[in-house]
């Protein structure tokens, strides 16, 4: 910036995508234009895991442990994996966490840049358009082992309910129905949720069973950490709404993180269900 | 057949500030007052499409008078500029004294060129800080010059009438309502020659009205008032005036007030204007108020 000036290009309308005009006016500043040597690269870096995200009638809950590694060795035991996008929609990432962390920023940029220049949000399925497309530009790296797979959750106002989104490393986008985790220990997770997800559940009982599986993904995958309890520190939930979304304060998922250990404590597999549908209430 | 005339250096600077200046007083004011909790906007504009005041990051907003389509290119601009800087640095990073630099640079520069036409537009760049004595107002015109404000500003239109009311009444430190009240006041007066000093009501589908508020939870600090909080806000005022509730129509004449006289080239303080035109659209009468 030795010139004072504004630079004619931002002066020129028409682009109204952040990531597109940042292609071309500081390339280097987009995660996946950096050439990396041949060769895999995955062993250099930390790797985030396991991400949960389930719907609700009136919302959706977004939750992801706090484990980082690196090989056998544990990187960060209090990384954050779940972020809020904007107002009505978050995202969490498994994968290299650095590329990662990196890209959730560009796209939190991008969301907030098309708002302020078109004056007006994208849609749901444009914010989830728009993840892709950064996904399938870092599909360059993701061949050298940096590959980042994100999960993406948001509260749709048109249709009144919430929606989540899952990727592959080539910008392949789904849309999920009622729940779906992604990371090393989601197997686990899911499993989880099939067996506890209820259509009615309300926000705590979301809540509820998204700990429930992250619990039962950290018990069966060295990556996904489980609940802290000496060090207090528990899953990042985020919860959106038609009111927005937000954070939930870490005492509140500290108070139902240590429900569901007391449950375990009796049994360590946590709730039963039923064998068939008949059973039980 | 055309003879190259010499032209003085200053009479050339004058005339272009004269011509930027007639653009400008064309459109109707924007208001910027500091309350207890921020910085409040308020201008007359009947489009719900086209602001003239807006966000472009966290604790900084802009407000522009004049020509829509360059006072949107230099929004778009800033927008750009910002996100980059939040982006390669960090959120912090992003002040608006560095934004009222670039805009100064670019406004400067195309005036004092001779290639181009100058930017027909004066723009308020806005930050809050965490109190009051932290925020800043910055008020840019169309050669390029900054002038810090303090307490309130008033561009566009007849800025002169309004900040002259609005330097009987403003106090530091007022609340949301009170600020309001009276910025909509300050824009529905009207004092011209003949000594007519019928205020107007203007109705709320008429004001655009936004707020960089430091109470807000969110990191983002900007938010557009709308109809229905701003009729609480504002209370009874009475009936609206007819010529406010005049179709929303970027061309609609305005009252006729009395065209008062342009006042010197540059300045920091308000370039005095003619009668008001409605707002942001490019739609371009010929100019009412003669020259100086």
């Amino acid at each position: 910036m030795s010139d004072p000036r504004l630079p004619a290009a931002f002066l020129q309308p028409g682009i109204s995508s952040f990531s597109d005009f940042l292609a071309e006016q500081a390339p280097d500043l987009l995660p996946a234009r950096r050439a990396v040597p041949q060769g895999h690269a995955g062993d250099l870096a930390p790797h985030g895991t396991t991400i949960v995200a389930a719907t609700y009638p009136g919302g959706v809950v977004m939750a992801g442990d706090r484990r980082a590694t690196m090989g056998n060795i544990i990187a960060q035991r209090d990384i954050e994996k779940v972020f809020p996008a904007d107002e009505f929609s978050a995202v969490g990432i498994a994968g290299s966490a650095g590329i990662a962390v990196e890209m959730v920023r560009l796209f939190q940029t991008e969301l907030e840049h098309y708002e302020k220049i078109e004056g007006t949000t994208l849609s749901m399925d444009g914010k989830a358009n728009r993840l892709a497309a950064l996904i399938r530009s870092n599909l360059g790296l993701a061949m050298q082992g940096l590959a980042v797979v994100p999960l993406f959750a948001g509260f749709d106002l048109t249709v009144d309910q919430g929606r989540i989104f899952s990727y592959d490393v080539t910008g392949g986008r789904y849309e999920e129905t009622a729940f779906h985790s992604v990371g090393s220990g989601s197997l686990f997770a899911r499993g989880a949720l099939k067996k506890l997800y209820r259509a009615d559940l309300d926000r705590t009982g979301c809540v509820t069973a998204v700990i429930q599986a992250l619990y039962d993904a950290a018990d069966d995958d060295s990556a996904t950490g489980g609940p802290d309890l000496t060090r207090r520190i528990f899953p990042v939930v985020q919860v959106i709404t038609a009111d927005g979304g937000r954070r939930l304060p870490d005492a509140e998922v500290a108070a139902i993180a240590d429900q569901v250990i007391a449950g375990r404590m009796t049994r360590p597999d946590g709730p039963a269900a039923p064998l068939t549908e008949g059973d039980a209430r | 057949m055309s003879m190259p005339f010499y032209v003085s250096p200053e009479q050339l600077m004058k005339d272009r500030a004269d011509f930027a200046r007639k653009g400008i007083a064309r459109g109707r004011s924007v208001v910027a007052v500091q309350y207890a909790d921020g910085i409040l906007f308020v201008s007359e504009n009947p489009s719900q499409a086209l602001h003239k005041v807006s966000e472009i990051y966290d604790r900084i907003a802009f407000a522009a008078v004049g020509r829509y389509n360059e006072f949107e290119n230099l929004r778009i601009a800033g927008v750009r500029l910002a996100d980059m800087r939040g982006y390669a640095y960090d959120r912090r990073d992003v002040t608006g004294r560095g934004l009222a630099n670039a805009y100064a640079q670019t406004l400067g520069t195309i005036f004092s060129s001779g290639g181009e036409k100058p930017y027909e537009v004066e723009i308020f760049v806005a930050e809050i800080g965490d109190s009051a004595a932290d925020d800043q107002l910055y008020r840019l015109t169309y050669d390029g010059q900054v002038a810090d404000e303090h307490g309130y500003a008033v561009m566009g239109g007849a800025a002169d009438v309004v900040a002259s009311y609005l330097s009987e009444r403003y106090t530091e430190g007022t609340s949301l309502p009170d600020a309001v009240a009276l910025a909509v006041a300050a824009l529905g007066h009207s004092d011209n020659e003949k000594g007519d000093k019928e205020d107007r009501v203007i109705s709320i589908d008429d004001l655009e009205v936004a707020v960089l508020d430091r109470s807000r939870s969110q990191a983002r600090k900007f938010s557009r008032i709308r109809p229905a909080r701003l009729d609480e806000l504002l209370g009874d005022r009475g009936p609206v005036s007819p010529s406010s509730a005049a179709p929303s129509s970027a061309d609609a004449p305005s009252p006729a007030d009395a065209p008062s006289g342009a006042d010197a080239p540059s300045g920091a303080d308000a370039p005095s204007g003619g009668p008001s035109e409605a707002g942001p659209g490019p739609g371009d009468e010929p100019p009412v108020a003669p020259p100086a």
